[in-house]
This record gives structure tokens, C-alpha cells and sequence, in this order.
């Protein structure tokens, strides 16, 4: 599993102690293993813990939601304040506004991601242009839409898709994927603390199988802050969320054959770092851009046409992008449809030899 | 009264005649559907009396678009709904007996004996492809134990000319239709049998030759499609009508409001079975909504309704037939609440333990069982025994046991399936996308499953 993480930022009201403390021989008890799952839940209970305004709530929530993310949070905060909606995610999304739009923290479930889109209206048309169109007057910043994402093994269609491009084509929105337990929680408290509404894709792949260290208390990691989490010099890798462990994977095989690649978790896609990629860029002169979501019109699109009017006389080749295939999220091809580590080895070797 | 409804059964009345519920006014209602004229008089009576209670008001309206509204002097909220709760239709009680006086469509020899055939059908293939799931084979299943009299006797009641546009619990009207177990369990394996090409997950069925929309999983979608399918078939003057089917969390999603909506506006002969089954994955209908249940939701948009006992095969049966009938020759959309149980857990990935008491999951297994209720008035008729009884299930276990088998032995669907059927035609970055594909495929043959066809 990624253990690297980047700057710790401290709530002092909490009192939680300094980053270094969890970098390495954090005492015992401020460190404790956890799956995303969990990680996902003890950010929810901290949420609902430090600020009596906040409110989480979406489909099955109550009962600790169908991945136990939001288990045990209405017994310990009451059916007030942790609660089961009707099945409409317009309705959640759009509650969710008006929620916060009162000054109230509004954490909002969608069951998958797959499922977002009867709220695209609320997302795109209301969240992401309340502040604006109101000339600040209100906004709905408390607004947090935390979602699980991604490929399963077997999930088909409708429980396995990545759907992040379509809402980084929003301006006023923030979305933000985290890609362990420790990144989980402490991106998750930004975000519901976050003055803009935000879109928070988890991994739900990793909610069992991500097991990390994790501070037990009140911690926030910064948004639109990328982290290099692996160093290396021939070629720049970036990707976000589950896609970034088989990233490393890939980093490893072409590490066995001589190549250093410089791993990037861009973390939040909008509003992203360009300035982390592009120094990056600038010092490899290659980049390769991986996701799940199909390969058109994909966020890899975006950070490629970037990277390429920034570092256009660095590169030494051109961007490589390797993603879904343009095609619905397949049940039996799942494992073609996929971006595989070979497949991105072999993009990596074929970049740097061209 | 009933000769419409004399199309394939005939009616039966005890006493009572068949009693709809008016969406519209007395007068439009009375002239569009002449046969029921007791209803006539019992509307007219509440429509004198209104009339007598604001005297003062009397021939002062407002002619406002969409039709005159009469003035009253009084400050009156209507409440959230009437204090009793609309009555729920049913002939059989819960010994299979037939309660006096109820009004129904009779059901043959012939015809029951093939409904609850059915039902023990659907019965055993759910139990045997729940256990497969178990055992690691398939990936996913989801029973409608409970339910499959609403599915069987509903699907009993239509014509197969008429459309389907399930949601995802209703496998047993595609069963009545036809599809062979055989291609159930393709589905299943997602194999190269499968007509979904092996791209979707179990239970995710269609058939365009049984007139059966294939399955998709996000909630609702099905109802406003089914009102643009119901419309066609109008236009296209055929003498059969759209049938579509939710759950009672399904009737919280925009779609479901806008399939009411545009199928009164539309005048589309679109059926709406909404199978109540007390809840939505962990949410009990209580936290669904705060109406009386479904039926009335019709009212308002302007739609009939019924609310009938889903676990009482004559009286799904009934309500269905006679829907159907009013659906396509009235060119009206009739909105049917079934009142059921989810006996079973949602889905294999669930475990409905977790979130409501085992006693009521016992209760309608048990004292509420809809299937053992039909038999029972199958085998009161003396039509069916207990030696048919075992016959038909150890036949229809064995035909599974055979079916999976050959199922599991299948091949997978070609790799060409990953890129067909995106568009009518490959377009060229799915060519390219293909290429790419089979070199790497050929590089890294390890990462791919050996039972795709190349
Ligand atoms: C748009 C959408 N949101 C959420 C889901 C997840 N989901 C699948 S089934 C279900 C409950 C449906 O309940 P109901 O309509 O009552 O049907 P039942 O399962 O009881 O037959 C939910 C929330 C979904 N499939 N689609
Ligand atoms: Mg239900």
C-alpha cells in the first residue's frame, strides 16, 4: 500500500500534535490502522463531532450506508442529524443546497457514482453558480457530495464507473479523490470544512482493501496541493485515487528496467496543481496520464493539453494517456476495458525510448 | 356492465361490481367510461352535496385556463390525506379462500395451473442461482422471493404484444413470457448465450422477442420510457399497451413523477405496477414517503389507481386484466399499488437482518406466504396435487442443475463484443482502441481471462 502523504494541516482547536509525529514512530495511540472504510467514517464522526451544524445523510445512511461507511454515526449523533432520505439524488443534492445555503455543513451520500446523474442539474446549475450568480451574496460552500467511484471486478455497467471528468468541466465546484485511508479521512475533513461546494469521489475498491496507519484525530491535508509520492527523474506519472496503486505497481516493473518514474497524486482535480505536474514535467521532459474513465474527453485530456502548452519545449515525447477505453464500463471485459500496470509499463517504456 | 372486459375471461361479480377509483371529474369520467354507471351515481351524490354545503358559493367560479374552479367562502387545508387509508383489493384471503362478494376476473383450469407452475418455477430458480452466488460462481443475484405472485399473476394478465419495462424484480413476467431457464442462467454466467453479450451484471434481462425492455439498474428510468413506448403504441393504433414495473423507493425519483405526468398528459396506455414491498434496500417506507402509499399519487396527477393485495394471485390478476383493458382502449395510464414483501434480502450484497426484525421477515414468509395461498385455492379447485407438486419441482431443479452446467461450460463472449454494439457501426477510435488491445493482449497474455475468445 501508498504510505507517503504529504503536509499535515492541524486543526489547533483539536489540538492534534505536529506532522512529524505521524511521519515516523507516531506514538501508539495517535496512529491506528484503518481501512478507507473506517478512515471514511472517523472523518464523518469528527464532522459531525466538532461542529454541531453539520448533517450527514443519502440513501441508506442510517443504517451505516451499503459499504458501512456511515456506520454507527445515527446512533452516537441522533436520526437528526445522520439520516435516511428518499431514493432521489436530485432531492439529496438539491436538500443538500438549501442545507447549506443556511450555514449548515451538508454531507451528502450518493449510494455510487453511477447514480449522480439524476442530481447533475443541482451540481452543475445550482451548487456550482450559487455564489456566483448571487454576487456572493449566498453560497452553499457547506455543501459536500461524498460518492463511491471505480472499478470492482464485477461491477458492470452501473456500479463501476468513474464519471470525475464530467463534473472538473464545472467551474464552482471542487472535486476531490482521495487514494488511501490516511488521504481519505484527512482530505474528507477539508472538504466538508471547505468554503465551496465539493464533489468527493471514494475509491470503493480500496474501502476493504487499503489498510494504513491512520491519525485517530482531527486532521486536514491540503486541497488542490498535488504530492509527489514517488520520486524519479525519467518520466512523470499522474493519476488520482484507485488508479494510483497499480501506478506504482508500474513504477516498480520500470524501475526493474532502469527506468525512474516520479509518481504524482494530483488529489483534487479541480482546481488542480498545475504548478506541482509542470515542475515535474519540466524535470523528466515525459508524462503519462492514467484513469479509469474512458480515455475521450477524460481528465488526462485536460492535464495533457496543459502540460503540453507549459513544458511544450521540455517534452521529450508526446504525453501518453492511458485510461479506459471509450466504451460503457463492460462486466466480462472488465479486465480489457481496464488500464493495467502492463499496459502503462509498456506506455512508460515506450515514451522514454521515443 | 363488464362487456369490455369480456375480451379473454370472464368476469365474476358476487355482489359488488367492480369499483374504480375517479381521477377526473364526474362528468369526463362518467362519459369515458359509460359501463361503470354505479360509480356514476356515487359521484353525482358527493357532487350534490358539495354543492349544498357552499350554497353561497353556488354558480360563482373562476374561469381559469384548464377549466372552472367554484369559490368557497371557507378556509379549509386540505389535508395530507383522507383518515382512512385507501382499502386494499384482494379475493383470496389468507387461506385461499374466496372472501364473498369480491368482484374478479376468473382464472381458468388451465390458466392456474400454469400461473402457479410459474411460480414454483421462479421459486426454485431463485433459490438454486441464489445458492450458485453463494458458491462463488456468479457474481451477483437478486431473488423475488415474496413477490412472485405479483410477478407471475401480473404477467398472466397481459398479452404479449403488450411492452414491458421492468425494474430489476420482476424476472417471473419475463418467465410467463417464455425465456427459457436455459437463457436465465446464460444472463447469469454473463457467457456467449447471453443476449447482454455478457457486459452486465446477473439478473439484467431482456428479450426484444418477448416484448421484455432489457434490465437496467438505475432506479426508475424505465417509467417515463415506458410512457414514450406506451404513446407509440397508441399512435401506431395497435391494441396493446406499455407495462412497466417499480418498487416503492422507485416512486421517490423525479422519473417516477414525470412518467406520471407525461403518461396523463400523453393519454398513454401505459400500466404502472408498483410493487409496495414494504422497503428500499435498509429504507422502510415510512422514510419513503408520508402519503398513503402509492395509489394516491396517481390520483393526483390525474390517473386511476388500485391498490390491491400483491400476495393475492385472483386480485393482482384482476386488477391487472381489467388495467390493461382500460389502459388500451380508453388510450388512459393506470397506475396499480401492489401491496407485497421483500421476503428475501435485497441482493446478495446485502443482509437484511442488519436492519429490521426477523419476526416480520417470518411473518410474511410465513402466515402471508402468497404462493402457498394460491395453492391452496389451485388445489381447493382439486387442480393440483401433491405428486404434481413434487414432480414439478424436482423436474424444474433438474432442468437448473442441467442449465448450469452448460452454462458454466460456455465460453465467454468474443472480445469483438467489448467494442460492438457501442454505436450501430464501430466508429474509428474504437478500431484503433481494438488494435491496441490485441497487440497488448498478445504481449501480456497472462493479464487476460483464458475463456474470452480472441
Ligand atoms: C438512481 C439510483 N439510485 C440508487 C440506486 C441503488 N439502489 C438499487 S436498488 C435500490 C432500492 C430500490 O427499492 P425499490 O424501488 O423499493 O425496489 P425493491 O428493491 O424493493 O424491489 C437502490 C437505492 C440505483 N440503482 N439507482
Ligand atoms: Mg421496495
Amino acid at each position: 500500500m501508498l504510505t507517503k502523504f504529504g503536509r499535515w494541516v492541524t486543526l489547533a482547536s483539536r489540538g492534534f500534535s505536529t506532522t512529524t509525529s505521524f511521519q515516523k514512530g507516531a506514538s501508539e495511540e495517535g496512529l491506528k490502522s484503518l481501512n478507507l472504510c473506517s478512515a471514511i467514517n472517523q472523518a464523518l464522526h469528527i464532522a459531525l463531532d466538532s461542529d454541531p451544524r453539520s448533517y450527514v445523510f443519502g440513501e441508506d445512511v442510517s443504517f451505516g450506508g451499503v459499504f458501512r461507511c456511515t456506520n454507527g454515526l445515527a446512533e452516537q449523533f441522533g436520526k437528526k442529524r445522520v439520516f435516511n432520505t428518499p431514493l432521489c439524488e436530485q432531492g439529496i443534492v438539491g436538500f443538500g443546497i438549501g442545507l447549506a445555503a443556511m450555514g449548515n455543513r451538508a454531507i451528502a451520500e450518493i449510494q455510487f457514482a453511477d447514480y449522480i446523474f439524476p442530481a447533475f442539474d443541482q451540481i452543475v446549475n445550482e451548487a456550482a453558480k450559487f455564489r456566483y450568480r448571487s454576487g456572493n451574496q449566498f453560497n452553499c460552500g457547506g455543501l459536500t457530495i461524498r460518492t463511491p467511484y471505480g472499478a470492482v471486478g464485477h461491477g458492470g455497467h452501473y456500479h463501476s464507473q468513474s464519471p470525475e471528468a464530467f463534473f472538473c468541466h464545472v467551474p464552482g465546484i471542487k472535486v476531490v479523490i482521495p487514494r488511501s485511508p490516511r488521504q481519505a479521512k484527512g482530505l474528507l475533513l477539508s472538504c466538508i470544512r471547505d468554503p465551496n461546494p465539493i464533489v468527493f469521489f471514494e475509491p470503493k475498491w480500496l474501502y476493504r482493501l487499503a489498510v494504513e496507519e491512520v491519525p485517530e484525530g482531527d486532521y486536514m491535508l491540503p486541497l488542490s496541493e498535488a504530492e509527489i509520492i514517488r520520486q524519479g527523474s525519467d518520466i512523470t506519472l499522474v493519476g488520482w485515487g484507485a488508479q494510483l496503486s497499480t501506478m506504482e505497481q508500474a513504477c516498480l516493473d520500470a524501475e526493474k528496467e532502469g527506468i525512474s518514474c516520479e509518481l504524482i497524486d494530483l488529489k483534487t482535480l479541480i482546481p488542480w496543481d498545475k504548478e506541482t505536474v509542470e515542475a515535474s514535467v519540466k524535470k523528466t521532459g515525459r508524462l503519462l496520464v492514467s484513469h479509469e474513465a474512458p480515455i475521450t474527453g477524460g481528465f488526462g485530456a485536460e492535464i495533457s493539453a496543459s502540460i503540453v502548452e507549459r513544458c511544450f519545449s521540455r517534452l521529450e515525447a508526446p504525453v501518453a494517456r492511458i485510461c479506459g477505453l471509450d466504451t460503457p464500463f463492460p462486466l466480462v471485459f472488465e479486465p480489457f476495458y481496464m488500464p493495467t500496470r502492463n499496459k502503462i509499463v509498456d506506455a512508460i517504456k515506450s515514451t522514454v525510448n521515443y | 356492465m363488464a362487456s369490455f372486459l369480456l375480451g379473454r375471461s370472464r368476469i365474476l361479480t358476487h355482489h359488488k361490481t367492480l369499483s374504480v377509483l375517479a381521477a377526473s371529474s364526474s362528468s369526463s369520467y362518467s362519459s369515458l367510461f359509460p359501463p361503470f354507471s354505479f360509480s356514476r351515481h356515487e359521484s353525482t351524490k358527493a357532487q350534490a352535496q358539495l354543492e349544498f354545503e357552499h350554497e353561497d358559493d353556488r354558480n360563482q367560479v373562476i374561469d381559469f385556463p384548464g377549466g372552472k374552479v367554484g369559490f368557497t367562502s371557507e378556509m379549509k387545508f386540505i389535508s395530507e390525506s383522507v383518515q382512512k387509508r385507501i382499502p386494499c383489493y384482494r379475493v383470496l384471503d389468507d387461506n385461499g379462500e374466496l372472501v364473498k362478494y369480491s368482484s374478479y376476473v376468473q382464472v381458468s383450469k388451465e390458466m392456474a395451473v400454469k400461473m402457479y407452475s410459474n411460480m414454483v418455477t421462479l421459486q426454485t430458480m431463485d433459490n438454486v442461482l441464489y445458492e450458485v452466488q453463494r458458491q462463488g460462481r456468479i457474481s451477483f443475484y437478486l431473488t423475488s422471493t415474496g413477490e412472485e405472485v405479483v410477478n407471475i399473476a401480473s404477467a398472466a394478465a397481459l398479452s404479449p404484444d403488450d411492452i414491458i419495462l421492468p425494474q430489476y424484480r420482476e424476472p417471473g413476467v419475463l418467465l410467463w413470457r417464455g425465456f427459457p431457464l436455459q437463457q436465465f442462467v446464460h444472463q447469469c454466467f454473463g457467457n456467449t448465450h447471453d443476449f447482454g453479450k455478457g457486459r452486465q451484471m446477473p439478473i439484467h434481462y431482456g428479450s426484444n422477442k418477448l416484448n421484455y425492455f432489457t434490465v437496467s439498474s438505475p432506479i426508475a428510468t424505465q417509467l417515463p420510457q415506458a410512457v414514450g413506448a406506451a404513446y407509440s403504441l397508441k399512435m401506431d393504433g395497435k391494441s396493446a399497451c406499455a407495462v412497466t414495473y417499480c418498487g416503492d423507493g422507485s416512486t421517490s425519483e423525479g422519473d417516477f413523477h414525470a412518467a406520471m405526468n407525461f403518461a396523463a398528459v400523453m393519454d398513454a396506455p401505459v400500466v404502472f405496477i408498483c410493487r409496495n414491498n414494504g422497503w428500499a434496500i435498509s429504507t422502510p417506507v415510512e422514510e419513503q414517503f408520508r402519503s398513503d402509499g402509492i395509489v394516491v399519487k396517481g390520483k393526483a396527477y390525474g390517473i386511476w389507481g388500485i391498490r390491491v393485495d400483491g400476495n393475492d394471485a385472483l386480485a393482482v390478476y384482476s386488477a391487472v386484466h381489467t388495467a390493461r383493458e382500460i389502459a388500451t382502449r380508453e388510450k388512459r395510464p393506470v397506475l396499480i399499488e401492489a401491496l407485497t414483501y421483500r421476503v428475501g434480502h435485497h441482493s446478495t450484497s446485502d443482509d437484511s437482518t442488519k436492519y429490521r426484525p426477523i419476526d416480520e421477515i417470518e411473518y410474511w414468509k410465513m402466515e402471508r406466504n402468497s404462493v402457498n395461498r394460491f395453492k391452496r385455492w389451485v388445489e381447493g379447485n382439486g387442480w393440483w396435487s401433491d405428486k404434481d407438486e413434487s414432480e414439478l419441482r424436482s423436474s424444474v431443479r433438474k432442468q437448473l442443475v442441467e442449465a448450469i452446467q452448460v452454462a458454466e461450460k460456455a465460453q465467454k463472449p468474443p472480445l469483438e463484443d467489448l467494442f460492438n454494439d457501442v454505436y450501430d457501426q464501430i466508429p474509428s477510435n474504437l478500431h484503433e482502441q481494438e488494435t491496441l488491445l490485441r497487440k497488448t493482449i498478445e504481449k501480456h497474455p497472462k493479464d487476460y481471462p483464458s475463456d474470452v475468445p480472441l
